[in-house]
């Protein structure tokens, strides 16, 4: 019995330095796994990047099914959706996970760059790895856009049609750029067409690209923490930093089991809320796009909902597209507006603190008021916390320079 | 009295513009409450059965097939065949009608739209409500009006079983005339059914629209029950498993 036992062990070690003669294996395997050493205090807004992984995973796989059975024509793209709900084998089930990964994505990336507020993991030397991040992030809310039209329902339809005009809202180039996007005078079949061609190829490319120089970013320089405190500073005899511990096992298993708690919230959704009270899935969106009646609200998905208001406080319409392309790429400067020397909030002062707190309450503001119909208040609501949601960004070299920040620790506090 | 009711009503529409955007969606009315329920299969037969009776004539509910709707509802092909499809389809075909969009157009000013997914864009609430606020308004074309959704081409399909509500507007207490609610409905001819008996038909077809709308809403909870309990066996295993990894890290 033993001898089988060595036998089959001795024939897979030899496979593995065939291969390995070949392909650097066990390199990379050390790498980025094994040998990758990760500070032993991460904390619960640690899950998010694996949980970012895994939903792009399920999008990918989901998506791959999907368009075995989508048609992106005008004619057929509504009931080709219908179609996968009722007459392909588990098409709903199919279909449901990939809604709620969209919204889901948003969520687990929203938490993600917000733990990157917390704890400064935008600071040198991380400064590609945010800006990998924030390319991600526009790319997958480009992917999100394209995707939207593809059910082809008057929320689909309109929700293009509004954005795309926004680009028509630029001098000169405006009309030209606009038509150029749709391919036509209007949102039609061929801007399905060509939005189905960017949805399931050029943008998951893009995103599956991003995502690998965004993890070798991220191994260059090692994962920050909860206490913002280098691990590399402090290593033993054998380079090994101190409070550091190998990715895996210790990060896969704990990731494995953060995955089981995400999917349980995960799989509640998408079998008992898919459509989340409207969030996920709009009503409006269950009419067939009708380019001739325009909706009376027309309310984007929540997840642009803050930009969206943001668009809205700006009475001239340049000037709202100008400050919701700034609201969206300001993050991209984070790394040198920020002159605190200290990362973590832990052991930041209270101009940092409060400044995060009057951003989150903002962004969340903002958001909530771009699912609202505009009414003069809300407007007014709108240009306020539009103007707070500017002033983190523009006031931090600021409050960040003159903060009361603690002294932080040489090790990790666990 | 009067600066307290006015104090009161805009209360009231500030709590409505707080509120959700199906509110919004009814253009402001408030919307008659009608609780799904799709765990008895008698009353959804029975929905189906006035579904294909009363609005299968000029809306098509062309995504569902009738054998689908025959093995979710506990309909066999036969009783299919007989008593729920009436032209000369297939029990697998999709529930398609014989009128032209072209000519429906010319009898109705629009096209009735396709009922398949209906339930989903407009939710139970409001179709509970439009099945209930048709009122008899000479100004229309055929002859009815309706408060969920003013000035409808759709005749009152259902008028037989009601009966025909009238619109009995009353000069509220400073005598100036205000937007006619639900309240101000009388039935005046009364139909083949009692109230009772109508609104229990309109919820069984309610109900049957709901089940149309997502024919995998029987389902799915059941499914996803299962799934939930195995992810939260597989959350036990998993951190048990990390927890015996991490003993030796201090």
């Amino acid at each position: 019995m033993a001898d089988i036992e060595k036998n089959i062990i001795a024939g897979l070690t030899g496979l593995r330095d065939w291969v390995d003669a070949r392909f650097p294996l066990m390199q990379n395997w050390n790498e980025h796994l094994a040998k990758y050493y990760a500070p032993k205090n991460f904390n619960f807004w640690y899950y998010f990047g694996a949980f970012a992984l895994l939903v792009f995973a399920i999008q990918i796989v989901t998506g791959i099914w999907l368009t075995m059975n989508y048609k992106p024509s005008a004619e057929n793209a509504f009931a080709s959706v219908e179609y996968i709900m009722r007459d392909v084998s588990w098409g709903w089930l199919i279909r449901y996970m990939h809604s709620t990964g969209a919204s889901a994505f948003f969520i687990v990336i929203y938490l993600h760059m917000f733990r990157a507020l917390l704890y400064g993991s935008y600071k040198k030397p991380r400064e590609l790895l945010w800006l990998s991040g924030m390319a991600l992030y526009l790319v997958i809310m480009g992917e999100a856009f394209f995707g939207y039209l593809l059910p082809w329902g008057q929320m689909s339809y309109w929700g293009a049609q509004v954005i795309i005009s926004l680009f028509g809202a630029l001098p000169i180039v405006g009309d030209q750029l606009s038509l150029w996007i749709r391919g036509d005078f209007v949102v039609s079949d061929v801007t399905l067409n060509r939005f189905f061609a960017l949805h399931v190829i050029a943008f998951p490319l893009l995103i599956f690209g991003l995502i690998g120089a965004h993890i070798l970013a991220l191994h260059k320089v090692g994962s920050n923490n909860p206490d913002g405190v280098e691990i590399k500073k402090n290593k033993n005899a054998e380079g090994i930093p101190v409070d550091g511990i190998p990715f895996h096992p210790y990060y896969t298993v704990k990731d494995i089991f953060g995955v089981s708690v995400f999917l349980i919230f995960f799989f509640a959704v998408v079998f008992f809320m898919p459509e989340m009270n409207g969030y996920f899935l709009e009503h409006a969106n269950f009419v067939p796009a009708d380019p001739l009646k325009t909706p009376e609200h027309i309310a984007p998905v929540w997840y642009f909902t803050p930009f969206y208001s943001i668009l809205r406080a700006v009475p001239s319409q340049l000037g709202g597209v100008i400050a919701m392309g700034l609201a969206t790429n300001i993050f991209l400067l984070l790394p040198w507006l920020d002159r605190s020397p200290v990362k973590s909030i832990r052991y930041r002062g209270w101009n940092f603190r409060c400044a995060l707190i009057i951003f989150v309450i903002s962004f969340l503001t903002l958001g909530w008021l771009g699912m609202q119909a505009v009414t003069p208040l809300y407007t007014w609501m709108a240009r306020f916390f539009s103007v707070l949601y500017f002033a983190f960004f523009l006031g931090m070299p600021f409050y960040t320079a003159i903060d009361n920040d603690k002294i932080v620790p040489d090790r990790v506090q666990g | 009295m009067s600066a307290f009711r006015r104090l009161r009503n805009k209360f009231v529409l500030i709590l409505l513009m707080l509120s959700s955007g199906t509110v919004l969606a009814a253009g402001g009315a408030d919307l008659m409450r009608m609780e799904v329920d799709l765990s008895n299969q008698a009353a959804l037969q029975r929905g189906a059965k006035t579904f294909v009776n009363y609005c299968l004539g000029c809306h098509a509910a062309a995504y569902m097939r009738y054998n689908r709707m025959g093995q979710d509802l506990g309909i066999s092909d036969e009783v299919l065949k007989s008593n729920f499809m009436f032209g000369t389809d297939k029990v697998g075909d999709t529930m398609t009608i014989a009128m032209r969009d072209i000519d429906s157009l010319r009898f109705f000013g629009v096209s009735p739209p396709d009922l398949s997914v209906t339930a989903r864009a407009r939710g139970a609430d409001w179709l509970y409500s439009y099945f209930k606020t048709f009122y008899v308004d000479e100004s229309r074309p055929f002859g009815v009006n309706n408060l969920t959704f003013k000035d409808v081409g759709m005749p009152h399909v259902l008028w037989q079983l009601q009966g025909m509500q009238h619109l009995v507007h009353k000069a509220d207490e400073a005598g100036a005339h205000h937007t006619p609610t639900y309240e101000d409905l009388k039935l005046i001819t009364p139909g083949k059914q009692t109230a009772e008996e109508y609104d229990q038909t309109v919820r069984d077809l309610v109900n049957f629209m709901v089940y149309l709308g997502e024919p995998i809403k029987l389902k799915r909870g059941k499914i996803g029950a299962w799934v939930l309990l195995y992810l939260f066996l597989f959350m036990i295993i998993a951190y048990l498993l990390k927890k015996e990894y991490w003993r030796d890290v201090h």
